[in-house]
């Protein structure tokens, strides 16, 4: 923390551990090996396919126990798509990164985690309708912000133009 | 045992205890919920798009409309996670001035919390106005500090954006010496009620693994008995320099979700006696530039907003503004386990598990 | 008063029909002012206390502290636009507005005033008030029924199980006062308490189970459950705008009023005045005590959240009708004896705590787990 400490007490500080890429990547490797394509230091990149089964050994492991999905979202790199998970592990106090790719910017899926955590339900619900990016296994994937019918997803780099008279359009068409 | 035909009951947009524009598609049979749908949406403004249009510190004051009734834990969120990306430190002044606003921020929001959740169960009369008013008096605390009421902007990048005014720690000491006797007094009136045990003891309860699976937070996993509380788990700014408790339900109803709600209010006002106390003098600000530009990375900050665990997940490519902007709205996800919650339950339970979530659809439509 | 001098003037000049039937008319209209302007004053009653309970001013814009502001609403609900949604049952729905005002203000036609001054003093007073509380119920499940509104359908459908639930304590509260002043008669009732004193300190268990029973059946916190504004929208006239809504806003109050001078007649001694004060005339100490139980009425509202449904109907058959049925023994034993007045009153009062105490332990096994809840964990346990 900055500047001096002008007296005041100072308790044990706890802190969330932040699991390095590389530990991560040899707790996953031991089950699954071909899983980790890529390590980072404070994440690791995974297969698609290998996903649920990976985040279901993280979640019910005993020396790992993320038991909560804090955060699942994408990001658009234009050439690729990343869906980012956020894992908490609330008794080990330990939090922990994942991330998809999707390459291309068409029929993106990535299997869906909602049997693994609940939490995923809404989340990636959130980012079916904003990225278009479908997960299989989901049990009730349909838009959650926007109309069905709404032209495009709107976080997607290439929806620049808001177009009223589209939009409208889809709107009326939908009534 | 009579059963009528199921029908369909959209609850809201348009509703007087939806908190907004919560629609939930109600099946009912006669009084009893068979399956509840809850349709989001009604407040999108694509807020995240818009913040890839902006500098990072004007991102700030977007921030201030999601949770519009937590604005200043909103700022704080986002100026620790542009921090945590473009490698600032704020100096210790601002830090222990953000805890204060944040605290304080707590308070008002767990205020108006209890307030809504009262009349959400017909106490319409006089609790509503007490908390509201107590509420008053921190939003003139923040008028004072940064002249508005609900969107402050007051927590920026590098610090505050403005030292506070000498009127400042007398009006926080006033309102610390008269708020716990007044706190005393509601806590009489309402925790003791008969009706109010009878509507919430036992009625939506969340068990713990279920809070944990759903992504639950704030008092809404703590009421469940989860002892998680960024605070003291992960302790951001200067939290870790105060002695405060963890107030843990015990069962995960409406009860105890009221009940954690009242005790961290009392907890908020211990950590702002201590940390006004310790308060040092000097900078409030670390120069920052006009346009931040940060490497290229990404920065996952999570605080303990009143609501519950607030994110910022940040994307930079070392341009001026955010490649993307995510947020992790504690509101949205504590809506997720609807379904769990409400089936089997009455239309009156409805209304009081939701005003229990204490939601902001703000936050959860964003 | 009035009546008695019609009576005196045209005696033997016109023939005696017309005689009765101006007296009616005279009395009726009386009675029908009487009721619309306490039902004003107790918008303006209820809003300024109501007001000032939330911390608030309370109406103060409109004549002198706000006194002309019911007026002033009246005349802005009468100019709004009545809107008749799509699909509604035309006949019901207008119907229902104007059938909820009848049984509000046939009330008032056997409450005594004063000595002598009520409109019908017929011998079944009691019996007469009853029956007509039940009618209040079926305008508003015309209301519901005719709205084509799923919230107005679920309101009435409450509203019906609510009051007819609550009919039974409230008529068997009143039996123990019958049996004891040994009349059907509202006058005899009021007579007999200022002989005897008042029957809510003779009779303490049954004024409290008719308070309960007939504040369920006005429809306000905590028994609002068929209007339940954050669960139901507005209820039974969630579709009613402008003037129709503006009938039953009215209707409210006025059965608020009917209520709380029922109350005074029955257990707050009517227009008696007890041992002091007896040059005050009886009317204002009936109207008197007619408003401080409006007082109270509104003080309830501004302080108790709204039950649940399946909590009120338990209420009323676990809670009120036992202990009404034991209240009717009771009495019966009493008047058998034949006791003075103090030990009536030292022995009721006593049973009645003892009854509601044991009663309510029994009930809620709750309390004691909730107490035992403890939020903030010792430090060795976290």
């Amino acid at each position: 923390m900055a500047g001096t400490n002008t007296g005041s007490p100072v308790f044990d500080r706890i802190m969330t551990t932040v699991t390095s890429g590389s530990a991560l990547a040899q707790a996953i490797q031991g089950s699954f090996p071909t899983a980790v394509t890529e390590v980072y230091s404070t994440a690791v990149v995974l297969d698609a396919s290998a996903i649920v089964g990976v985040c279901g050994y993280l979640k019910d492991a005993p020396d790992l126990a993320f038991d909560y999905l804090a955060d699942l979202t994408a990001v658009d790199y234009i050439d690729y798509f990343e869906v980012v998970y956020q894992l908490l592990s609330m008794g080990r106090n330990a939090s922990a990164t994942l991330k998809v790719r999707c390459q291309g910017r068409k029929a993106l899926a990535v299997p869906s985690v909602t049997g693994v955590w609940h939490a995923a339900n809404f989340l990636e619900r959130e980012v079916y309708d904003l990225f278009g990016i479908d997960f299989p296994g989901h049990p009730d994937l349909r838009r959650i912000m926007l109309f069905e019918g709404f032209p495009g997803h709107p976080l997607r780099k290439d929806f620049l133009e808001f177009d009223h008279r589209t939009i409208a359009a889809a709107a009326q068409e939908r009534e | 045992m009579v059963t009528a035909n199921p029908f369909l009951v959209n609850m809201g947009p348009q509703h007087p205890s939806t908190h907004g524009v919560l629609r939930l598609r109600l099946v009912l049979d006669g009084e009893k919920v068979l399956n509840v749908e809850p349709v989001l949406g009604y407040l999108h403004s694509s807020k995240e798009k818009l913040q890839e249009e902006h500098t990072y510190l004007q991102t700030v004051p977007i921030t201030d409309r999601m949770d519009y009734l937590a604005a200043m834990s909103n700022n704080l969120g986002v100026a620790l996670a542009i921090e945590k990306l473009a490698g600032i430190e704020a100096p210790e002044r601002a830090q222990y001035l953000r805890v204060i606003m944040a605290e304080l921020q707590r308070v008002a929001s767990h205020c108006f919390a209890q307030a809504v959740f009262l009349q959400d169960l017909g106490a319409w009369g006089g609790p509503l106005m007490y908390f509201l008013r107590e509420r008053e008096q921190v939003l003139d605390i923040f008028e004072m500090v940064c002249g508005a009421r609900l969107t402050y902007n007051y927590i920026r990048p590098g610090g505050v954006s403005q030292d506070v005014p000498p009127e400042f720690l007398p009006a926080v000491h006033g309102f610390l010496a008269t708020f716990p006797k007044k706190l005393d007094e509601y806590e009489g009136l309402l925790t003791k009620n008969e009706i109010l045990r009878a509507r919430t003891v036992g009625v939506g309860v969340i068990s713990r693994e279920l809070a944990l699976s759903a992504g639950f937070s704030g008092p809404m996993l703590r009421g469940s008995g989860v002892d998680w509380d960024l605070r003291k788990q992960d302790p951001y700014c200067v939290y870790d320099r105060f002695a405060f408790d963890v107030p843990l339900g015990h069962v995960g109803d409406c009860y105890d979700r009221f009940m954690v709600r009242f005790y961290e209010i009392r907890e908020s006002l211990r950590i702002l006696h201590q940390a006004l106390e310790q308060l040092p003098p000097g900078e409030w600000k670390t120069p920052v530039p006009i346009v931040i530009r940060p490497p290229a990375g990404e920065a996952f900050q999570l605080i303990e907003s009143p609501r519950g665990m607030l994110g910022y997940y940040l994307v930079s490519d070392g341009g001026a503004a955010p490649w993307r902007f995510h947020v992790r709205a504690p509101s949205f996800l504590n809506l997720g386990a609807l379904n769990e919650m409400l089936v089997g339950s009455t239309v009156a339970d409805v209304v009081a598990i939701v005003g229990s979530i204490d939601i902001v659809m703000g936050e959860v439509d964003r | 008063m009035i009546n008695q001098f019609i009576i005196d003037t045209f005696a033997g000049v016109l023939p005696e029909w017309l005689i009765a039937l101006m007296t009616g008319v005279t009395g009726a209209v009386g009675v029908l002012l009487f009721a619309l302007s306490c039902a004003l004053a107790a918008i303006w009653i209820e809003r300024k206390l109501i007001g000032r309970m939330q911390i608030r001013y309370g109406p103060n814009r409109v004549g002198p502290k706000g006194l002309l502001q019911p007026i002033a609403d009246a005349i802005k609900v009468i100019g709004k636009e009545a809107i008749t949604p799509f699909g509604v049952d035309k006949v019901v729905y207008a119907a229902a507005p104007l059938v909820i005002f009848i049984p509000a203000l046939l009330t008032f036609a056997v409450v005594p005033f004063a000595p002598g001054a009520a409109l019908l003093n017929v011998d079944i007073g009691v019996l007469f008030v009853v029956a007509v509380g039940a009618l209040g119920v079926m305008p508003i499940f015309m209301a519901g029924w005719a709205s084509n509104n799923k919230y107005s359908l679920m309101g009435a459908m409450r509203a019906i199980a609510q009051t007819v639930s609550y009919e039974i304590p409230l008529v068997l509260s009143l039996v123990g006062l019958v049996l004891m002043a040994g009349s059907f008669k509202m006058e005899d009732l009021v007579l007999y308490q200022i002989e005897n004193g008042w029957f809510l300190l003779l009779q303490p268990l049954a004024a409290l189970i008719f308070f309960i029973a007939a504040s369920a059946e006005l429809n306000r916190t905590p028994t609002d459950i068929m209007e339940g504004e954050s669960e139901l929208a507005a209820g039974y006239h969630t579709e009613y705008s402008g003037f129709k809504f503006s009938l039953f806003y009215a209707t409210e109050y006025t059965h608020v009023f009917a209520v709380s001078a029922l109350i005074s007649t029955l257990f707050l001694g009517g227009w008696g005045t007890g041992p002091v004060l007896d040059q005050v005339p009886a009317i204002i100490w009936f109207i008197a005590k007619t408003y401080l139980l409006f007082c109270v009425f509104v003080w309830t509202r501004a302080t108790l959240p709204r039950l649940r449904i399946d909590q009120l109907m338990a209420f009323a058959w676990k809670f009120l009708l036992p202990l009404s049925l034991v209240n009717i023994m009771l009495v019966a034993v009493l008047v058998e004896l034949n006791l003075p007045g103090i030990v009536v009153f030292a022995v009721n009062a006593v049973l009645a705590v003892v009854l509601i105490k044991g009663w309510a332990g029994l009930l809620s096994a709750r309390g004691a787990t909730v107490e035992q809840r403890v939020y903030i964990r010792p430090a060795a346990a976290q």
